[in-house]
């Protein structure tokens, strides 16, 4: 659909796998389920009503989409050394790279840090404190819900700025839906206090260590979290001129 | 027993409250804190401010606890306009987003459809593609917003000192502004003029003499309110170290934008991260080192100076760019009608309808599978930031592949900075809280989406 990237960012295009080659990789690996690789959405059919009733969107038609895998080495740009600093701090200081960082994704000319909702805090600290690094500036948590990576539902992503250096990156953890549990990065950057309620609002995903961990959208007393894909968008139809457009989430959609 | 009413001229005493209506509110979380000041017994009142109170810039809600005139905790309360707009975006094309997103800050509604754009370019892969002419209209809107947003903040802002000439002011220079932006997009705000990929349109003939002509207009009154705000006597009493934050204190707080830069930090988004060539254009970055509440009124009016230079800037460019495309060349992101307005004043496009209706079906199905269906974005997650007239702006994008945002989410200014409340009015006087929350600039649209 799109042409070429013509823009020369960090990320060279060899290193972005399309989603046929993702695809072929999940397949090859069927049955022992990659952890790494984000099931987004498994699709069947182009379009129509979901369940029964296939017009004519052909519902035996499966498709698996997957988020851009790992990237590997060189990451290209900045980002290797940026690494390279973050691995030597975390192994001298703190729980070790390997155990802290599950893996990197590069994509959009931007990096991604996967880490291990254990050892977030500590990843924050080194990443804000180390003189290499200085990333002093939090611009806020974003949840996402995956509802087909299984075990690791929830995601918080977290957008960091680095003034200094004029860097930007974004750390994932991922929790699941049964034990949705990440520690509270408010210690490391104040600023994600009401980010973080916003999150635990939207999506339930419970910070631990937060001062104080409320709704900050909804009433207190509401039920459920209304940023997971499960919760309905509860649209009410629109009558026009003696037509009736159907809510948005209830209308013919394009898979 | 006494019926007369109570009066401001005199001390009241118990006898006179007799027979008058009281009112105690109830509900919600207020009776808890009621009841919490009552067990302590402290001499300490707890006033609710808000969530309808006039000074809080919509639907705000502060808790203010007082002791006598000084404020030694104030707390902010949000979520009284929460819209759902970005659960809805994950139901609607991409396209159909920026209909969305453009409501949320409804002051600055430019700045949520040019981010939310940008984006997605991103994630298409087509950053490059956008021709020149789309991005200097960007940047055209961008910087009128800019201005109208401080105009807003300056003039809602001395209506709160209780200075109405300022605001007649202030509002008569938006309303150029948003003159210009009926004539460009149709609309006074809400406008879902840009679009993935460029701008819906190109700009209507005479656009720039047009804009030259009421920016002349835009300085007047500029000049005017500050003659009046600048030197003024109640304004230095009322402004100047008021509501202090300090730059550690702001990157701490994650705050932005002009009360960063009041601070003395010249960070800009338009400066660390360009994006619609903002590094080809000569301006600076204003900043003060006070970090009060007249610092920060400072820096904006200074920031609208730099905008208007930048509008001199891009409105030539827009005078040698005249003819050239204002939307990416690929089909199937660039919608295929160029609407012209009609003798019924709706938009129409004749040649398009003839073209469709009439030749080819291929063109007709095309059009129907685009505006209906939308297209594609390749999987993955996109961030972009820009410089908001309240401060960072950031956009997460998540795409499944699909036809609609897997998810949207909007780091949104005003919402961050909101965060400061408490730290600005804690400690000052309870006059002192309206002059800080609206140095803060917060609009509640955005605030809560």
């Amino acid at each position: 659909m799109s042409p070429e990237k013509k823009n020369d960012e960090p990320q060279t295009a060899a290193l972005r796998p399309t989603t046929g080659q993702v695809i072929a990789k999940a397949a090859a690996s069927a049955g022992e389920a990659h952890p790494l690789l984000e099931v987004v959405a498994v699709r069947h059919g182009m379009f129509g009503p979901a369940g029964s009733g296939d017009t004519s969107g052909y519902g035996g038609l499966v498709t698996t989409v997957v988020m851009p895998g790992p990237s590997e080495r060189p990451y290209g740009g900045w980002f290797d050394e940026v690494v390279d600093v973050l691995a030597e701090v975390l192994d001298e200081e703190g729980p070790g790279y390997a155990a802290a960082i599950e893996y990197v994704v590069v994509e959009n000319g931007e990096l991604n840090l996967h880490v291990a909702p254990e050892h977030l805090v500590a990843v924050c600290s080194a990443l804000r404190d180390d003189p290499d690094l200085r990333f002093e500036l939090s611009l806020g948590v974003s949840g996402v819900h995956y509802p087909h990576d299984q075990g690791r539902e929830l995601h918080a992503v977290y957008h960091l700025v680095s003034i200094t250096h004029g860097h930007q990156l974004r750390l994932e953890v991922a929790v699941s839906e049964a034990d949705p549990h990440v520690p509270s990065t408010t210690s490391v950057y104040p600023t994600n206090d009401w980010h973080e309620r916003e999150t635990y609002d939207f999506f339930g995903i419970v910070f631990d260590g937060h001062p104080g961990l409320a709704r900050i959208m909804m009433p207190d007393d509401w039920v459920g979290h209304p940023q997971r894909k499960d919760y309905p968008l509860a649209g009410i139809p629109v009558e026009f001129k003696g037509a009736t457009v159907p809510p948005a989430d209830e209308r013919r959609t394009y898979r | 027993m006494s019926t007369q009413t109570p009066h401001a001229t005199g001390a009241l005493r118990d006898d006179d409250l007799d027979g008058v209506p009281t009112f105690h509110p109830v509900g919600g979380d207020w009776s808890d804190v009621a009841a919490e000041a009552a067990r302590l017994g402290e001499e300490r009142i707890v006033v609710n401010m808000g969530p309808q109170h006039p000074s809080t810039h919509g639907v705000l809600r502060l808790l203010l606890e007082i002791d006598g005139e000084t404020v030694t905790e104030a707390r902010a309360g949000i979520g009284y306009l929460h819209t759902g707009i970005e659960k809805n975006m994950e139901y609607r094309t991409w396209t159909q987003g920026v209909t969305f997103c453009t409501r949320m800050d409804y002051v600055a509604p430019l700045f949520q459809e040019v981010a939310y754009c940008l984006a997605v370019e991103k994630l298409l892969g087509v950053t490059a593609d956008v021709p020149e002419r789309a991005s200097q209209i960007r940047v055209l809107m961008m910087e009128l917003q800019r201005i109208s947003s401080h105009m807003v903040f300056l003039g809602t802002g001395g209506n709160e000192m209780g200075a109405t000439t300022v605001m007649m002011m202030c509002f008569q220079a938006r309303e150029d502004i948003l003159e210009i932006f009926e004539l460009v997009t149709g609309l006074r705000m809400n406008h879902a003029y840009v679009r993935p990929g460029g701008v819906a349109q190109d700009l209507p003939e005479n656009t720039t003499a047009f804009v030259r002509k009421k920016m002349d207009s835009v300085r007047k009154y500029l000049r005017q309110a500050e003659d009046l705000v600048m030197e003024n006597p109640i304004v230095h009493l009322r402004m100047k170290e008021t509501g202090y934050l300090s730059t550690a204190a702001c990157m701490a707080l994650g705050v932005t934008g002009p009360l960063l830069r009041a601070t003395g930090l010249p960070y800009d988004v338009r400066k660390t991260e360009p994006y619609c060539g903002y590094e080809t254009y000569d301006f600076d970055i204003p900043t003060a080192t006070e970090g009060d509440n007249y610092a920060r009124m400072v820096v904006r009016l200074e920031e609208v100076y730099q905008s208007l230079r930048i509008i001199e800037q891009v409105l030539d460019r827009l005078d040698a760019s005249r003819g050239t495309p204002v939307m990416v060349a690929d089909k199937k992101i660039a919608w295929p009608a160029q609407l012209a307005i009609a003798g019924d004043g709706m938009g129409t496009s004749p040649e398009h309808v003839k073209e469709i209706m009439g030749t080819s079906m291929e063109a007709l199905i095309h059009h129907f599978k685009l505006v209906t269906e939308g297209f594609r974005v390749p999987e993955g997650q996109v961030w972009q930031t820009i410089e908001h007239a309240k401060g960072t702006m950031g956009v997460h994008l998540v795409s499944d592949g699909g036809t609609k945002p897997y998810r949207a989410h909007f780091r949104d200014p005003s919402f961050n900075n909101l965060q400061a409340t408490s730290m600005i009015c804690e400690g000052g006087q309870v006059a002192d809280v309206v002059v800080s929350v609206a140095s803060i600039d917060p609009v509640l649209g955005g605030v809560d989406r």
